[in-house]
């Protein structure tokens, strides 16, 4: 809070105030914004809310015609899809960051990384529309094939057995993969890249081959900003709409049957707010305030996580 | 694209508009009496004022030849269609951020005391036939009726060859070929309007009911958009899905012929969408239902759609604009249909729809 005395110009009382108060403004802002979006969102919910009650986060039961509004398959949707699209997105993301900082030669990183940024640039409805007419019509005998492969396992045998859709939750968490894999791999990288070379060369002293130092040295280092990195990920693959609505399928029913239709939260709303009035146009506004409430508890959960990390290997002391 | 049949109206055009004038302006004032830009301009771009609508996109193709072909003739006045969806259309222009909306459906009792600016008129404008298209090599001129149309929904007929469809079609040899369902993935007006046909021809068969989103069976293939569902039907043998007709023959698809409530199979085309309006029964606020029309030569399948406007308009530039264009689109714009693949309204509901037009009040 003490100003440097050398520094100091004529009225350093003034200008320090007036920053302190514009940093503010804009820091609050933000929980403002937060806050008002939550507040008008459910407001326009509440009809809805008051209407199904708890139904609608505990039934599966979606009927907008008949004004039964079950939102539980579409939560389920949601997650399982996004699971799937980490489940794919994040070793690949943190291959190719490790790749990048510590394997790649200097003229292949730079092109890489052009790519990789570039990827993250396309637009989502792109995603969508290749899903929906390249990997979509394609994919259903590749289902096939692994189904029929793991039919005689337990679990696995339910979980990737028939229907083998084109578009279903399977392709949706694949297409989502595809997106949330540049946004990962570029934080990771920036995260690797900030490992003091220090550390690294103190690891190859003690004789570590090259994966025990990226072990010993980079991960632990890299911990916190990895998690942070997979949470961008996953906060855009739970939101991401119009490449979900495209090739998730569309059918609302709760199932573990990865090969068969489904359907997320935000598709549902870009595909029935169009012709939705009434009770249905704020049933789906619901959907929007359970989206945020899942968003900000998933966000904790990572801070929380993130917070517990060990700091013992960092840095400093 | 279809812009040259304006060559060929253009003097229908310039008679329309006076007459327009006249019935716009009503008691008080004349419209050449608005400054409008161009000196050199005659008749034309007398209005000026900009008009913002949006709802329905299913008459969105048609609404925007009739903007193009009225823009030619009015220059000064620019009206915009932003589509968005019936829903969408109803609650703009109950929040009165639009001049006009575009609806498939009808605005439900409970929401009427809710639109700000009052009273609201239907204006009927357009109609087009929904086809049930399919995907069965070797079967050409398949008929089915509303019965059979539910069950096959339903996933209760599950092959081709059932019982049902082989007494609808003696002559055809139908293939084992399992039946694939495609619907629509987004809410939609022709969701709506294909299932109250099925509430309305098979009310003891069909137990979805009617809405822009049913609750479709689980085994069911979604597709968004027309343009979805015919992708769907036109890469999956054995494939069935309702889909409006200009989308249904710009996609190649086929279609079959549906018996209609003089028990006729009647294939859908414009001709026959029209002939179903012909019948129908119009209640005073010119909202009709042409689903299950009776009538020899009726389709039954035919979608209607409304633009909705306010009867007491508060801008006088603005109302004069909006009338003059809904008048446009009910008189000479009714020739742009059939480019776009849409049924002009029968002669009696379009000069009905004109009176309605007729009765928007402006300020004075």
């Amino acid at each position: 809070m003490q100003a440097d005395p050398g520094l100091v110009g004529k009225r350093p009382q003034f200008a320090d105030r007036a920053f302190r108060v514009a940093a503010l403004a804009s820091g609050l802002s933000v929980l403002a914004v937060l806050a008002l979006i939550a507040v008008s969102m459910a407001q326009k919910a509440w009809p809805a809310f008051r209407a199904s009650g708890l139904d609608f986060v505990t039934s599966s039961r979606w009927a907008p015609n008949l004004e039964i509004f079950g939102a539980l398959a579409f939560i389920a949707g949601t997650l399982l899809v996004s699971v799937i699209a980490l489940v794919f997105a994040v070793p690949v993301s943190i291959g190719i960051a490790l790749f990048l900082s510590e394997l790649a030669s200097r003229r292949l990183r730079r092109p890489v990384i052009y790519l990789i940024d570039l990827l993250a640039a396309v637009p989502s409805v792109v995603f969508g529309l290749w899903g929906l007419l390249v990997l979509a019509p394609s994919i259903g005998g590749f289902y096939q094939a692994v189904g029929g492969w793991l039919e005689p396992v337990p679990v696995l045998g339910t979980v990737f057995g028939p229907p083998y859709n084109g578009k279903s939750l399977f392709t949706a968490g694949l297409i989502l993969a595809l997106m949330i894999t540049p946004i990962i791999t570029s934080i990771t990288r920036e995260v690797f890249d900030t490992v003091p070379a220090g550390q690294k060369e103190a690891a190859f002293a003690l004789s570590a081959t090259r994966w025990e130092m990226i072990r010993g040295a980079i991960f632990p280092h890299s911990r916190s900003g990895m998690i942070g990195a997979v949470m961008l990920g996953l906060g855009r693959a739970m939101g991401e709409t119009i490449a979900a609505a495209l090739v998730i399928g569309s059918s609302p029913q709760l199932t573990a049957r990865l090969f068969g239709s489904g359907d997320a939260m935000a598709a549902v709303i870009a595909n029935q707010f169009g012709e939705a009035g009434g009770l249905h146009r704020s049933a789906l506004i619901g959907l929007g305030v359970v989206l945020f409430a899942m968003t900000i508890v998933v966000n904790a959960v990572a801070r929380t996580i993130v917070g517990r990390a060990p700091t013992v290997t960092r840095g400093g002391r | 694209m279809h812009r040259s049949t304006s060559r060929f109206v253009k003097p229908f055009a310039l008679a329309l508009t006076l007459a327009v004038g006249a019935v716009a302006c009503g008691d008080s004032t004349d419209t050449a009496e608005e400054p409008s830009s161009g000196g050199a301009t005659r008749t034309e771009g007398t209005l000026s004022g900009t008009l913002n609508g949006s709802g329905a996109t299913f008459p969105k193709p048609f609404y925007e030849e009739v903007i193009a072909a009225y823009k030619e003739q009015q220059p000064g006045v620019t009206v915009n269609y932003a589509g968005g969806g019936s829903g969408t259309g109803r609650q703009n222009l109950q929040d009165g951020v639009v001049d006009f909306a575009g609806s498939d459906g009808l605005v439900k009792a409970e929401d009427v005391s809710k639109y700000k600016g009052g009273e609201f008129l239907y204006v009927p404008t357009i109609t087009a036939p929904i086809t049930v298209s399919y995907n069965l090599t070797g079967v050409q001129d398949l008929v089915l009726d509303g019965d059979t149309i539910a069950k096959i929904f339903q996933r209760e007929i599950k092959q081709w060859d059932d019982a049902a469809i082989k007494a609808l079609n003696p002559g055809a040899t139908l293939p084992a070929t399992p039946i694939t369902v495609a619907h629509r993935s987004d809410g939609s007006g022709t969701t709506e309007n294909f299932t109250k046909y099925l509430v309305a021809a098979a009310p003891d068969t069909w137990k979805l009911k009617s809405g822009s989103t049913v609750e479709w069976p689980a085994d069911t293939q979604a597709g968004n958009g027309n343009q979805g569902v015919s992708q769907v039907v036109k890469s999956t043998a054995g494939a069935i899905g309702y889909v409006d007709l200009s989308d249904a023959k710009a996609s190649g698809l086929q279609f079959a012929s549906i018996k209609n409530k003089a028990g006729k199979a009647v294939k859908p085309t414009l001709e026959a969408t029209s002939a179903a309006l012909e019948g129908v029964v119009v209640a005073d606020d010119l909202t009709y239902n042409p689903l299950n029309a009776g009538g020899d030569r009726s389709y039954p399948i035919a979608a209607p759609t409304w633009i909705l406007v306010y009867k007491t308009q508060t801008d006088k530039v603005k109302g004069e604009a909006l009338k003059s264009f809904l008048t446009f689109m009910l008189g000479e714009g009714q020739d742009l249909a059939t480019d776009v693949d849409y049924a002009k309204l029968p002669d009696s509901l379009r000069q009905k729809a004109l009176a309605q037009v007729a009765k928007i009040s402006l300020p004075a």
